[in-house]
């Protein structure tokens, strides 16, 4: 049994079936890709996964739990931190404040009223936040408004928020796009560390071929809300019902 | 110091030594002369300089962090005053039990009224602050006569039981509020030369009560709370899926900010035992909005200056009737002077609303950052200059 397992899961948005029949599961400590053309339903798959959005049918079981039903701060206690596709950060807060919040998330728990101890004193925390940032080369960023950054660092930054929290299940909104390559490369050299470093699940979305075959020990292809296939990335390569789902979007 | 960095620390001695020296900075105006009238320096006036930013640096706490526009806070600033002259009444004229009172009850209120309306965000939860501030005004106002004494407004009373206390002096009259038998109305003038300044107990009490509630609020914004509290504001998504509950952190920073508005009122009545239901009027509400909005939004010192400024136009603008105006431009002819007076007339006297509401619009639309923003631009713009300035070496003392 996977740490993640959906089960006949459907969604639709008035008469659109974004999902339909999705069946997923995730091996602990792999990392597993989904593919699939422009509107095949993908983040609407992980947003089914963080409680963004509930299902019409099926069922969604994390770590031997129902994620259905709760709400995305209770399921991101359970261990699941998500990059979305356009960067979700505190725009109006400093690089530094950014990596704080999950932190002490993680510490404190959803909820403690600490009203008059002070930020610039969590000295462990703080060291934490700095590793962190190191990782993700955004050391010299710290004092930085967040609002100001590149998209590309706004996306880093959302990882390295997600990292910090040193989650069982990441799931990653193609966390490249609107990078430069090498900021890519580094990337995946991260995200390799730290699969090897870790005990981590990953689930990503990515377009970029050269991300996913880098990272994934399983691939996943979705087309107007189905999977596809499913299989070991070597598979995947020549697959012909992949070749003609990517080309029948082109049409 | 006190558990600041150096920025706070030198910020809070400088609202330290504003407020202890305010009896003098306020009078600058020797009395007798043409310009007296602008002198704020006097008990009530300053008073209520640090009552309403009081009100305001609590107001900021939750709509300054977390971005909630509460339409309603005067509610909880009527309540403090309500229970604060129920505890003159029944208990006695010393003011601490009724300001810990004061700050109580109107916690319980916020708790409420905050548990409902932040159900809802952004419009509507400023809608159903208004709402519930307008239940209150009208309950007040009315059906609660019982308790709040109607339109007339809560008073004391010879005939009151006062337990801890007298009901009335030996000389007949009603005792006045004091702590510890320090009276609030008990001042000390201080004639030097032309000058006149008034120390008063009542000013000094509240004058301690707003630094200590300054402070407080350095710390909450300073804290982890108040980072979740502007991380709310910033985006209430990332904080979900970070795993924190927006919820609470909300609603604690709604009682907070009460319970500060609760404070005000109660100091309110401290000084002055009578509280009246227009004290919970949604103008009085829209006002620390206005106080807050004009000397910035989410800054420390902003809310106060916006509160005194405020207060300064309401009491000192609206003095200068056409006599005044009449009487400055006297040594200009006839004809110019009455036109001059009847041009500035719209602005002054009556219609100080008119001035603070172009000063208001011109704030916010060249400096939505309030007055805090104009200073820091003036700051920045003299440090410009002093670079420019070919530097001397040696004299800088290391720090
Ligand atoms: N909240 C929503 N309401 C209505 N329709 C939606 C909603 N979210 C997604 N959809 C629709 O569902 C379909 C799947 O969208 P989804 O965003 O999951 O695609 P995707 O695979 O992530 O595509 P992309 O690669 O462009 O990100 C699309 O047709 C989209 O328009
Ligand atoms: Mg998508």
């Amino acid at each position: 049994m996977g740490i993640l397992e959906v089960k006949d899961v459907g969604k639709n948005f008035g008469g659109l079936k974004a999902l339909s029949d999705v069946n997923l599961s995730v091996a602990e400590n792999t990392c597993h890709a989904i593919i699939g053309p422009n509107g095949a339903g993908k983040s609407t798959l992980l947003n089914c996964l963080v409680g963004k959005l509930i299902p019409d049918t099926g069922s969604v079981m994390f770590d031997g739990q129902s994620v259905l039903g709760r709400s995305p701060h209770e399921i991101n206690q359970m261990g699941i931190s998500r990059v979305f596709q356009t960067p979700e950060i505190f725009a109006d807060l400093s690089v530094m404040e950014n990596m704080m919040i999950p932190l002490f998330a993680k510490r404190d728990g959803a909820y403690r009223l600490h009203a008059v101890e002070k930020v610039s004193n969590e000295r462990t925390l703080i060291e934490e936040a700095e590793r962190m940032l190191d990782d993700v080369n955004m050391l010299d960023k710290r004092g930085m408004h967040a609002a100001a950054m590149s998209r590309g660092d706004k996306r880093r930054l959302e990882m390295a928020m997600c990292l910090v929290q040193d989650p069982k299940l990441l799931l990653l909104d193609e966390p490249t796009a609107g990078m430069a390559r090498a900021d890519t490369n580094n990337t995946i050299d991260l995200l390799i560390e730290i699969k090897e470093k870790r005990d981590i699940t990953i689930a990503i979305i990515e377009h970029d071929m050269h991300v996913v075959f880098s990272l994934a020990d399983r691939i996943t292809v979705l087309a107007q809300g189905t999977p596809l296939v499913e299989d070991l990335p070597e598979n995947i390569k020549g697959h012909p019902k992949v070749k003609e789902a990517y080309l029948g979007e082109a049409h | 110091m006190f558990g600041l960095d150096k920025k706070d620390t030198s910020l809070l001695w400088v609202v330290i030594a504003l407020t202890m020296l305010a009896p003098f900075i306020l009078n600058p105006f020797p009395t007798g002369s043409g310009m007296a009238q602008f002198n704020a320096g006097y008990p009530d006036l300053m008073q209520r300089f640090v009552i309403f930013g009081i009100f305001a640096i609590g107001f900021n706490i939750l709509f300054g962090l977390t971005g909630y526009l509460s339409f309603g806070h005067a509610a909880f600033l009527g309540v403090g005053s309500y229970s604060a002259v129920w505890m003159f009444k029944l208990l006695s004229m010393n003011i601490l039990p009724a300001i810990i009172l004061s700050v109580a009850i109107s916690g319980i209120f916020a708790l409420v009224i905050g548990f409902v309306s932040l159900r809802r965000t952004g419009i509507y939860f400023s809608i159903l602050t208004l709402a519930f501030a307008q239940m209150s005004f009208a309950l007040a106002y009315s059906v609660l006569t019982p308790i709040t004494n109607g339109e007339t407004g809560l008073q004391v009373t010879l005939d009151d039981p006062r337990v801890l206390g007298v009901s009335a002096t030996a000389d007949g009259s009603i005792p006045v509020t004091n702590l510890f038998g320090l009276e609030m109305r008990a001042a000390y003038d201080l004639v030097v030369g032309p000058w006149t300044f008034t120390f008063s107990v009542g000013y000094y009490v509240c004058a301690i009560v707003m630094l200590l509630a300054f402070y407080l609020a350095i710390r909450i914004f300073r804290s982890p709370f108040g980072l979740m509290l502007r991380a709310i504001k910033s985006n209430q998504q990332r904080l979900n899926y970070t795993g924190l509950n927006p919820k609470p952190y909300t609603l604690a920073a709604f009682v907070i900010s009460g319970m500060y508005a609760g404070l005000a009122g109660g100091l309110m009545a401290a000084m002055d035992p009578l509280a009246g239901a227009e004290r919970m009027q949604w103008t009085a509400s829209g006002e620390v909005v206005l106080m807050t909005i004009l000397g910035g939004v989410g800054t420390l010192i902003g809310p106060v200056l916006g509160a005194g400024m405020i207060k300064y136009f309401e009491n000192i603008f609206s003095k200068i009737n056409d006599n005044v105006l009449h009487s400055w431009f006297s040594f200009l002819p006839d004809g110019i002077e009455d036109f001059i007076v009847l041009v500035i007339h719209p602005f002054v006297g009556k219609g100080w609303h008119l001035t603070l509401g172009l000063i208001f619009m011109l704030v916010v639309t060249f400096l939505p950052g309030g007055l805090v923003e104009g200073g820091q631009r003036i700051a920045r713009a003299l440090r410009k200059k002093k670079e420019d300035e070919p530097k001397s070496p040696s004299t800088e003392p290391a720090e």
